[in-house]
């Protein structure tokens, strides 16, 4: 089937198989960050953006994103690069593999929520596993942003 | 100096949070073959027949592997120092399949389509053995696991694979009988801990291709990649030069990736076809087939007197190695190895003695703590009884007997603790979370009460006279230093640590360093990443080289100037003559090195150590239990760590929380459950449930660092030691809110709720 797919600003129009996810559609296009951890939807490191909402990429059919907008980080390296250098600040990004779809999370969190407290964080990002931190560092990497945004930085988020 | 100790940003940090294409399956060729593994659905059974028929003609397949089609040497896939002491017991792939989950055959094909339709097609008959699914009774069990003639052992560790035995030995100091007898009183309690999985977010990956010269290159998500170019090149039966294993950045290890889990079924593909290829286990694949945490059961006898002293331990495990022995031996070792030192104090006889078994359930391998977590878990838990039977504070008790700085660790090979402060790590772990005040509970009278627990734990630095580390530090022209190294950083930050130590001896910045590995092309020789060893072991090889190098580029230096050595005053960026006042900058000296020169600005060294200085750490953690459900809040968790000198605060803190995370996980959440038929239950992440952050509160961290005089900078280790205490402290916690001793892991809300109304 042939669908018309916006990926990071592009238009890409394509035959795809009825049965591709939106995982395998964009890292056949080259958006290495969109990982997969676990295959049954618990891990959160496949999150992407389907028209400005995070969804898993893993449990969307490609054909589902027909006509639609679609974000991954590589769409995204000014706000991934002014909110992850305060987890890189805490060394709590560790070995990375969970970071993207984490980061994509937080970015959605701070696009509809300007002061979330611990409680709205940690519920927002409950989907978002991460084996390396145990959540602590980017928990406060999340509070210095906050802080950071505050002082008028961050100017994408609310 | 003054990098050592900063909170130095991770060198890769920024290119991981941006997703940068920095991991295995990012940086693959990408016409690699797809290569899967099909996988035995019985526990124990011999393959009669496989019939490939139908599966070599779907349309896109490359090649379809079984036993008959590999060579016949076995070999072991435990990233371990050769002669390793895991036993030769693996064939790529075996007529005889020991779990479920066992590999059958190889599939590689063009897509994952072609090969999901083709691993459909291939009818193979099995014949149905009986299996030793309860570790109990497999040692001298009519069926084995391994019959095979051509099983080997290594080393003598008192293995038998006629008996099922992958392992047996004792180690025993002074006379532990008579000294129980003397004693006022002994307590002994059985303890069982699960065989947990890493979990680490990527899951086992490889890909392989052939280079210009013939010669096999994997890529390879592992922490071992001359242990990987070494056992590969074994399995296949070719020459180590015609290897080259390196590594990408990983997606976290733990001890999973010190096996040779998922490499040898590309590798096979990719030379067999000279094509590339690449397997990526699933994360069903990386549950039923990785290579989990060992399950133990673990025996702890304490003798003490009414006071408290306490006199004599004995610690007898029964370890389940799985279908495999990967990891079997050493494992054991650690549950008494590095338990027992701590209650050095007034130990005057203890004995360990261990038996490794084989079944037909997923080989274990090494995870974070390797042994040691189940020593910790099944010691600390019964001298937290013990103190309970002595009427005594579990504070008190482990400040009476705790081992301290200076003391001669009889049960730790007579090492020196040479940098010691458990006792404070004790002590302030003890006021963090208001013990006096807390303990043992509170009842809030909603149901609910509120109890403090503790334990200490402690690991290695290192496998003393084994592990070699090694790093080549290089000068180049711009006055920048190439630090090359085969240690791999899983996420640990051991590349910047490294960095920070180099940076320190040769006096510039730790931005001034960059680090390239680990290649077994071109780094020098390392053990690999493992044993926590990294920051001790490679961190005084980069010592080693470091401080030659800066001594060579003064000697450098001093011929530029035309004067003596001693005349030389060098800070790291410019070289004075002290009687001319003439001078050459770091650059001139860089430059120099590349013209007419025969003084190689390159130093390699290695470094292994005859002792493993351990870390110690407390533990004190604050739960709130709801005695109708038995679920237990984890409200606040104090960790106090003597890990040596701090390298850099922030890494360290973040090692010791995610570790505190996967410990909490270990005790109180994640299951490892078997149907009658050996199936792996907690197959997936929807079943094997992992700390989420809403799953404990908070986790604070403290460091109380002693200088350990063998280590480069005063280090010691940390990054196994962090998942010790949360299991001994939490079941404290909850015997102390509800009157029950919880022995079997995880302590779920279910087995608390039972043992509750079980007192109804």
């Amino acid at each position: 089937m042939i669908v018309t797919i916006t990926l990071n600003g592009k238009k890409i129009i394509e035959d795809i198989s009825a049965d591709m996810t939106l995982y395998q559609f964009v890292r056949e296009h080259g958006c290495y960050s969109v990982k997969c951890g676990c295959e049954t939807t618990n891990c959160g490191l496949c999150t992407v953006f389907l028209n400005d909402k995070p969804v898993l990429s893993c449990a969307v059919l490609a054909a589902r994103a027909d006509g639609q907008k679609v974000e991954t980080l590589e769409g995204l390296q000014k706000e991934a690069e002014e909110f992850g250098r305060f987890i890189a600040d805490q060394g709590a990004e560790q070995c990375g593999f969970c970071n993207p779809g984490m980061i994509m999370n937080a970015i959605a969190l701070f696009r509809e929520t300007s002061e979330p407290t611990d409680e709205e964080i940690k519920r927002y990002l409950a989907g978002n596993l991460c084996r390396c931190s145990g959540y602590e560092g980017q928990l406060r990497g999340i509070h210095e942003f906050i802080k950071y945004k505050k002082e008028g930085g961050a100017s994408w988020a609310k | 100096m003054g990098e050592v100790g900063q909170p130095i940003r991770k060198k890769d940090a920024m290119a991981l949070v941006t997703g940068k294409p920095v991991y295995m399956d990012d940086l693959a060729p990408k016409e690699c073959l797809i290569v899967k593994v099909l996988r035995s659905p019985h526990a124990n059974a011999l393959i009669e027949e496989v019939n490939l028929a139908g599966a070599l003609k779907v349309p896109g397949i490359e090649a379809i592997y079984t036993w008959k089609d590999v060579p016949k040497n076995r070999f072991a896939q435990a990233g371990q120092t050769y002669p390793e002491w895991s036993p030769y017991d693996r064939l790529i792939l075996d007529q005889h399949v020991r779990f479920v989950g066992d590999a059958v055959a190889i599939v590689a094909g063009e897509d994952e389509k072609c090969v999901d339709l083709a691993m459909k097609r291939i009818k193979v008959k099995y014949k149905v053995l009986p299996a030793v699914l309860d570790y109990h009774t497999a040692k001298d069990n009519p069926i084995l696991v391994h019959p095979e003639d051509n099983w080997k052992s290594m080393f003598p560790v008192g293995a038998d694979n006629h008996r099922n035995l992958c392992a047996h030995m004792e180690d025993e100091k002074g006379d532990v009988e008579k000294v129980f007898a003397d004693c006022d009183l002994t307590l002994e309690r059985t303890f069982h801990v699960p065989a947990v999985n890493q979990a680490m977010m990527e899951t086992f990956r490889t890909c392989c291709y052939i280079d210009t010269y013939g010669r096999l290159v994997i890529l390879s998500s592992t922490q071992i990649v001359f242990h990987v170019r070494r056992i590969i090149a074994a399995a296949l039966g070719i020459p180590k030069s015609k290897v080259r294993s390196m590594k990408p950045r990983i997606g976290g290890g733990f001890g999973a990736k010190q096996t040779v889990v998922s490499e040898i079924y590309p590798a096979f593909v990719t030379w067999m076809t000279k094509k590339p290829s690449k397997l990526l286990y699933s994360r069903e694949e990386s549950q039923i087939a990785g290579s989990p945490r060992h399950e133990m059961e673990v025996t702890v006898k304490v003798g003490a007197n009414n006071d408290g002293t306490i006199r004599a331990i004995e610690v007898y495990n029964l370890s389940n190695t799985g279908a495999y022995g990967d990891h079997g031996p050493t494992t054991a070792g650690l549950t008494g190895h590095k338990s027992i030192p701590l209650y050095t104090a007034n130990l005057e006889a203890y004995r360990h003695t261990f038996d490794v078994v084989y079944t037909n359930i997923c080989a274990a391998g090494a995870y974070r703590g390797y042994g040691a977590t189940q020593g910790v878990f099944a010691l600390e838990s019964v001298v937290n009884e013990l103190a309970g039977k002595i009427g005594m504070d579990p504070v008190e008790i482990r400040m009476k007997n705790v081992v301290r700085q200076g003391m001669c660790m009889m049960a730790y090979d007579n090492e020196i603790a040479s940098g010691c402060r458990l006792d404070e790590c004790l002590m302030r772990a003890a006021e963090m979370i208001g013990w006096k005040e807390k303990f043992p509970c509170k009842d809030m009278g909603n149901g609910k009460v509120r109890s403090v627990g503790i334990a200490m734990a402690m690991q290695g630095s290192c496998i003393s006279h084994v592990d070699v580390g090694s790093a080549t530090i290089m000068l180049n022209e711009d006055g920048s230093y190439k630090l090359t190294i085969a240690a791999a950083d899983m996420g640990t930050g051991c590349d910047t640590i490294l960095s920070q130590m180099a940076a320190d001896c040769l006096n510039v910045t730790t931005d001034e360093i960059f680090v390239s590995g680990a290649d077994t092309d071109f780094s020098p020789y390392d053990s690999g990443s493992y044993a926590s060893s990294t920051t001790y072991i490679t961190g005084q090889a980069v010592v080693r080289a470091s401080t030659e190098l800066e001594k060579r580029i003064r000697t450098l230096a001093a011929r530029m100037l035309s004067c003596e050595l001693e005349d030389v005053d060098y800070d790291g960026h410019v070289a004075k003559n002290v009687k001319t006042g003439e001078s050459v900058t770091i650059e001139e000296i860089g430059y120099q090195a590349q013209c007419s020169n025969d003084y190689a600005l390159q130093v390699t060294e290695s470094y292994t150590s005859p002792v493993s200085p351990p870390p110690y750490m407390a533990g004190a953690v604050e739960i709130e239990l709801d005695k109708e459900t038995g679920h237990v809040e984890i409200l606040d968790y104090a960790a106090v760590v003597d890990c040596g000198t701090v390298v850099n605060p922030n890494l360290a803190r973040v090692q010791v929380e995610g570790g505190l995370g996967q410990g909490i996980g270990m005790a109180l959440f994640e299951n490892i459950q078997y149907s009658e038929k050996g199936q792996l239950y907690n197959n997936s992440l929807m079943q094997y449930k992992i700390p989420t952050r809403m799953d404990y509160g908070k986790l604070r961290v403290e460091f109380r660092p002693s200088f350990e005089p063998t280590g480069p900078f005063g280090v010691k280790s940390i990054g196994e030691i962090v998942i010790n205490t949360p299991a001994p402290a939490l079941a404290d916690a909850i015997y102390n809110a509800t009157g029950h001793w919880m022995r079997d892991l995880p302590m779920t809300g279910e087995k608390i709720a039972m043992a509750i109304a079980g007192e109804e």
